[in-house]
């Protein structure tokens, strides 16, 4: 056996890199879980279609609610890629790749970063194709560029947020199959929510959860934006419930990060 | 007094009420190999985990490389590599990727990333299988990766939790060959171990942990010649070890304990008489603790 050459340490990778790194690793990651992938992709198909052809002759007869139904099948599959950061992340906190990930001398909260970069890109992904699906199947939005770029700019804020969230579920979660359950629970939001019927039609008593939580208002806003509904304030309240989540998984993270030092 | 490695006073640590490691003691001189032994649940790990700045201590002064492990963190980082219990090896990547990736994040460029991973694929004989996912490797492929990953940049101090456990006797010997190189390179070693044959044959010192307390330490002879005399060990027809008997080994003694013998076993047992092994010691200094901790 050949002798090992030792390799004297050089400075360590720099806090940019170190992101970088991260970010590749997770991307890599995937795109080699094939299932995910594939269901990342068809799960945007196939309820587009849903909702268009099955459900929406009985809620619209007159064919327009491929109009309505698209901002919310936009969170709805956001939501659902977003969630499986959950998991990843829980993953790798479970797996003793994170001890060697402390033990460098590197800013290891980056492993996170990089899961969220990951889920970003593959949410716009699934993201573009509702939105090529919707003008197949005869969404006619009346948005500008301007509007359009608002539009997106939400929508990215939402899966950053919701993504964030779900990273600091995985971090608290003990295994990746508890990560996963938690994140299911939080899928239901949508459906209670202006997503896919207006509000007022729902029992009182519910119209009262569905107005007052943040899907609502993030729905108002893409609609508004897309197909020219109006929006009074409820851009603020987007803006202010997805910055109000999205600081609060940050911390919840961090800390959450700190105090799994060691803990298996 | 040469430079220490590892420099440990009064650890103390527990879990909520569990009190795992109780006022430590020990200290690892610079280049050398130290085997920490202890049965299951002993704080082996724990104690790696600590040294390895990813557990808090309670109590006690812990410093690795000269450098404090909860006030000095970061060059403590710098100073050591571990390789843990289980393996830190991600599944869904190969094991070219999962080299690559550690030797970015050490601060490699790309170039020298790609000869450094081609170099300890090819020591730790993983180039054929260096474009597999490492999912589909056998638990000694994963324990080679494991080290080589370890090993990417060389930092003063190395840690291997139980590096041999579930390996071939083929691989551990490889692993203790490699342990051994690197100790001629002047690197520092610190492991742990179930198995004491492993710590008799690599290491330099040797601490006993059981109940929170280092209960023996020294070189292995130290902790042979505690025990002293000899061990008549009893054999039958089939070669099985049928029971063992210390002596001080004095032909009076011997003549004792034969006669006793002769007594209790058929006539064809077969005797032989060796030196205690560190076996021997493990045994007496980890039941004479639970006989205590029952009593
Ligand atoms: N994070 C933790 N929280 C609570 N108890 C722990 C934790 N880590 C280890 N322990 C307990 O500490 C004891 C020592 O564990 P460990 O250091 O893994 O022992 P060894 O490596 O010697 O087998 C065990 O009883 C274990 O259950
Ligand atoms: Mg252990």
């Amino acid at each position: 056996m050949t002798n090992i050459t030792p390799r004297a340490f050089t400075k360590s990778s720099s806090f940019g890199l170190t992101n970088a790194v991260f970010i590749g690793r997770s991307i890599r990651l995937s795109l080699r879980n094939t299932e995910a992938l594939i269901m990342a992709i068809m799960l945007p198909v196939m309820l587009m279609l849903l909702f268009t052809y099955v459900f929406g002759g009985a809620i619209d007869p007159g064919g327009n609610y491929v109009n309505y139904v698209v901002p919310g099948i936009i969170l709805l599959c956001a939501g659902f890629g977003s969630a499986s950061t959950a998991v990843d992340v829980a993953h790798d906190m479970t797996n003793g790749i994170i001890d060697r990930f402390r033990t460098m001398p590197i800013q290891s909260l980056s492993v996170i970063t990089g899961h969220v970069v990951a889920s970003l890109a593959r949410n716009s992904l699934a993201t573009a194709v509702v939105i090529g699906v919707a003008f197949l199947v005869g969404f006619r939005p009346s948005a500008n560029a301007i509007e359009w770029l608002a539009a997106l700019g939400i929508i990215i804020l939402f899966i950053l947020t919701f993504t964030w969230l779900f990273a600091a579920i995985g971090l608290v979660s003990g295994s990746p199959s508890a990560a996963s359950s938690y994140g299911f629970a939080l899928l239901f939001l949508p459906y209670l929510s202006s997503a896919f019927v207006p509000t007022d039609t729902m029992p009182n008593w519910l119209q009262g959860v569905a107005n007052h939580q943040p899907i609502t208002p993030v729905i108002e806003t893409i609609r508004g934006l897309l197909t020219g509904t109006p929006i009074h304030d409820q851009a603020w309240w987007a803006i202010g419930w997805c910055s109000f989540i999205l600081l609060t998984s940050l911390i919840w993270c961090f800390i959450a990060f700190q105090k799994k030092a060691g803990r298996r | 007094m040469s430079k220490l490695a590892i420099d440990v006073k009064g650890l103390r640590k527990k879990f909520g009420s569990h009190v795992v490691l109780n006022g430590i003691d020990i200290s690892v001189p610079v280049g050398t190999v130290y085997a920490l032994l202890g049965p299951n649940g002993a704080g082996k790990t724990t104690l790696i985990h600590i040294l390895s700045t990813l557990v808090a201590p309670d109590e006690g002064s812990v410093k690795v490389a000269g450098y404090d492990v909860v006030s000095e963190k970061n060059k403590v980082k710098q100073s050591i590599s571990l390789t843990g219990q289980f393996a830190a090896v991600d599944e869904m990547l190969t094991s070219e990727e999962n080299l690559q990736m550690i030797c970015r994040l050490s601060g490699l460029t790309i170039a020298e990333s790609r000869t450094r991973t081609d170099e300890l694929l090819k020591h730790f004989d993983l180039t054929a299988a260096a474009k597999k996912l490492v999912k589909t490797y056998s638990g000694g492929m994963r324990r080679r990766l494991d080290l080589a990953i370890s090993l990417v940049v060389s930092r003063p101090v190395l840690f291997l939790d139980e590096p041999t456990t579930g390996l071939d006797t083929i691989s551990r010997r490889a692993l203790w060959e490699i342990i051994l190189q690197l100790k001629a390179q002047g690197i520092t070693i610190f492991l742990t171990t179930q198995y004491l044959e492993e710590a008799d044959q690599l290491a330099d010192r040797i601490a006993v942990i059981n109940g929170g307390h280092v209960v023996a330490s020294g070189t292995a002879n130290d902790l042979k010649s505690k025990l002293g005399g000899e061990v008549i060990e009893l054999h039958n027809s089939n070669e099985e070890l049928i029971g063992t008997v210390s002596t001080t080994g004095t032909i009076h003694d011997i003549r004792l304990s034969l006669n006793e013998l002769a007594l209790k076993y058929p006539q064809e047992t077969r005797v032989s008489i060796r030196k205690p092994s560190l076996d021997d010691v493990f045994l007496l200094l980890t039941s004479k603790k639970l006989e205590e901790s029952l009593s």
